[in-house]
């Protein structure tokens, strides 16, 4: 006799309980004791805890919690179409973009590329030991034959992080601008860093082929988005009071206030969370693997497959370089603009 | 004399219902009792001031007297719960964004406290910035923003960052950019009260001499009396939010309306402050020590007198004798009880 029986009689509920009754899937408490010679009629007494699979055993009507998990697959599965309808357009953009700019770091020969890529240390880092340290990291890529693989993973981080720039800066002003809008993205934000990278990686495959570069492109945004979206929100809240109030009292329109005083006095802010979103970003790309990323995480996913542990080493302490070199440059940068804007 | 800006019942209660807290107020609660049991807090409570155009207007108060609260209604940067703030005729509060945004660009210039430059702009864009607001053409914006720049002292300094000058430097930038905005009206919240004291009387002066030449309607914060009396036509004394006196400095002075003013005044060099206009007496003596100007100073008196009490002075504006000046009124309005006992008599 099922613990809460007694509890739908006296409810006076039985018959609604018992209403085209069927079979109700075995929940996996009676499967185990099936499995022991046990027909599960004898129930340990006591006072379970009301779970849907102690209900369902009491009152048929009741689902189970297998139920609730296979009516989320299904309601996902149902809209899905139309989900795919409205986003494939709209992130069709984001596989060009990471196609051509692949495309590009491949077949760009490596004595074009390495100076392209030193020329653009340079320029935004204006640091003569970083842009050593850059050329002996591509060097030394090429001299061990990473150097394709590696150029893949930059080409998605430099995608990547271009978009989450694009639309993590606007959402940050947008944020620090209205408390309201401040409290309703800062929980999808929690979401977005706390959510198992996997667990959204499996609606996006149900979306998206697994051969569209768009799945890794969007798995990888949305992970490293977050930091520039925060670090924006917060330079901009944190931009002196007395400075806007002067901006106002001296008549500035919105427009002007936010590019000529807050974007620029955020802008360390700013550029902290683009460093953030740069390393999350090259995080990503490795996981990313696991859904046809192409790259370096490719080599590690091999060597955690193969149990090939060299090149699992190789490719990860790579992956390291790779990180320090972004870090070190978008730091440089960050130091740049720091001290530009106050000159001491 | 005309009157350039007009403060009408005026209140200020922050709160979540404070349009309703203004009946109470009204009806003499005061602040303790407010926030005691509505939980809002009284800022301002029906101030009526004149302020005349080109004149400087000194609002006097300690911390927490709602004097910083005033000035940021007169462009609204702060809105009031009740009253009506009139600048030229025009209620302010009838102003749309627009109309608002227009008045603080073309009307009324601020300086601030603690200064408020734009520490990525060069000192020279930083004095450009109220034209480069309104969309001057390049040319203007150079010429005007190093007139201004030169006007305070600070040519050479054009290139420099605000965060490479002493704070002094710092706030004759904050001038030359509200002077910059060429506006009648200029707000001057606490403008030197961030300043050491040598620097301070540095600025009040250069304030005082700009003053003379462009005759601007100013609006000028303080906390310290000595810069108000320095500084003020017209002298407007507050106390927890409400007007406690106002009038024409040397006056209060010498008749201070209420025991609160009279500790503050207590304390002030006397000498330096008042003038001779304010302790003269009717022409009645027929023969005179010497002749003096109507607005010498008490301290240039007693150094022209070398300290001899039995001397009389005859007074002039201009060419015209006005009064008589008794070496002993003198010596009498030096100090405070003495003064006020001869003004109650």
């Amino acid at each position: 006799m099922a613990a809460y029986e007694s509890l739908f009689d006296t409810l006076g509920l039985r018959d609604w309980c018992d209403a085209d009754k069927v079979d109700a899937p075995l929940s996996m408490a009676q499967l185990l004791a099936q499995a022991q010679g046990d027909d599960g009629a004898v129930e340990t007494g006591g006072f379970p805890f009301p779970s849907l699979d102690t209900l369902n055993e009491a009152c048929a009507r009741i689902g189970q919690t297998r139920d609730l998990t296979e009516g989320l697959e299904n309601g996902f599965l149902a809209i899905r179409s139309e989900l795919k309808f409205v986003l494939d357009p709209i992130t069709q953009p984001l596989s060009w973009m990471l196609d051509g700019t692949l495309f590009v770091f491949e077949t760009a020969p490596w004595w074009v590329m390495m100076p392209a890529l030193l020329l653009l240390t340079w320029v935004v880092s204006r640091s003569r030991s970083v842009t050593a340290f850059v050329t002996f990291v591509l060097l030394f890529f090429g001299f061990i034959d990473h150097y394709e693989v590696a150029m893949q993973t930059l080409a998605i981080v430099f995608v990547c992080t271009g978009i989450s720039v694009l639309f993590g800066v606007p959402i940050g002003i947008g944020m620090s601008k209205s408390d309201t809008a401040q409290r309703g993205i800062v929980p999808i934000l929690d979401l977005l860093q706390t959510l198992p990278t996997f667990v959204y990686l499996i609606p996006l495959i149900f979306l998206f082929s697994v051969t569209e570069s768009k799945l890794y492109g969007i798995a990888i945004i949305l992970y490293a988005i977050v930091p520039v979206i925060r670090l924006t929100d917060l330079g901009i809240r944190l931009v002196d009071k007395d400075v806007i109030e002067a901006a106002n009292a001296f008549g500035l329109t919105a427009w002007q206030k936010l590019t000529r005083v807050e974007l620029p006095l955020a802008l360390p802010n700013i550029m902290a969370g683009v460093n953030q979103t740069i390393m999350m970003s090259l995080a990503m790309v490795v996981i990313a693997s696991l859904v046809s990323a192409p790259g370096l995480g490719v080599l590690v996913l091999r060597g955690i497959r193969a149990l090939d542990l060299g090149v699992g080493i190789v490719a990860g302490l790579g992956i390291v370089l790779l990180a320090v070199v972004l870090d070190r440059v978008s730091k440089a940068a960050l130091n740049r603009v720091d001290t530009g804007a106050k000159s001491k | 004399m005309t009157v350039k800006v007009a403060i009408r019942g005026l209140y200020k209660i922050f709160g979540p219902d404070d349009k309703a807290m203004v009946p109470l107020v009204q009806g003499g609660m005061d602040k303790a009792t407010l926030l005691a049991q509505r939980r809002h807090v009284l800022g301002l409570r029906d101030i009526n001031i004149d302020m005349q155009a080109g004149e400087i207007t000194v609002i006097m108060g300690l911390s927490g007297s709602g004097k910083s609260t005033l000035i940021r209604h007169l462009n609204r940067l702060i809105d009031p719960t009740a009253g009506e703030i009139l600048v030229d005729g025009t209620d302010v509060m009838s102003l749309d964004a627009d109309a608002l945004r227009r008045m603080r660009q073309q009307r009324m210039s601020m300086v601030f406290q603690k200064f408020a430059l734009l520490p990525h702009k060069t000192v020279l864009q930083n004095a450009q910035l109220p034209l480069s607001v309104q969309g001057a053409d390049a040319a203007t914006q150079d010429a005007e923003g190093r007139k201004w720049l030169a006007r305070v002292g600070l040519d050479g300094f054009e290139g420099r960052y605000p965060a490479q000058l002493s704070g002094g430097m710092q706030q004759r930038v904050g001038i030359a950019r509200a002077l910059t905005a060429n506006t009648d009206i200029m707000l001057m919240d606490e403008a030197f009260s961030a300043l050491d004291p040598l620097i301070r009387t540095d600025m009040q002066n250069l304030l005082l001499e700009l003053q003379k030449e462009l005759q601007k309607t100013i609006i000028f914060i303080t906390h310290d009396l000595d810069e108000a009396l320095k500084l003020a036509d017209h002298l407007v004394i507050l106390k927890d939010g409400a007007v406690v006196q106002q009038g024409e400095p040397q006056g209060i002075l010498l008749k201070p309306a209420d025991p609160y003013i009279e500790d503050f005044v207590s304390d002030i060099n006397r000498a330096r402050v008042l003038r001779v206009r304010s302790v003269m007496q009717p022409l009645k003596a027929d023969r005179f020590d010497g002749d003096v100007t109507e607005n010498a100073n008490l301290e240039d008196m007693i150094a022209l007198s070398d300290g001899d009490t039995g001397l009389t002075f005859r007074v002039m504006e201009g060419d015209e004798a006005v009064g008589q000046l008794d070496m002993k009124d003198l010596v009498k309005a030096l100090v405070p009880r003495v003064a006020g006992e001869g003004a109650r008599q």
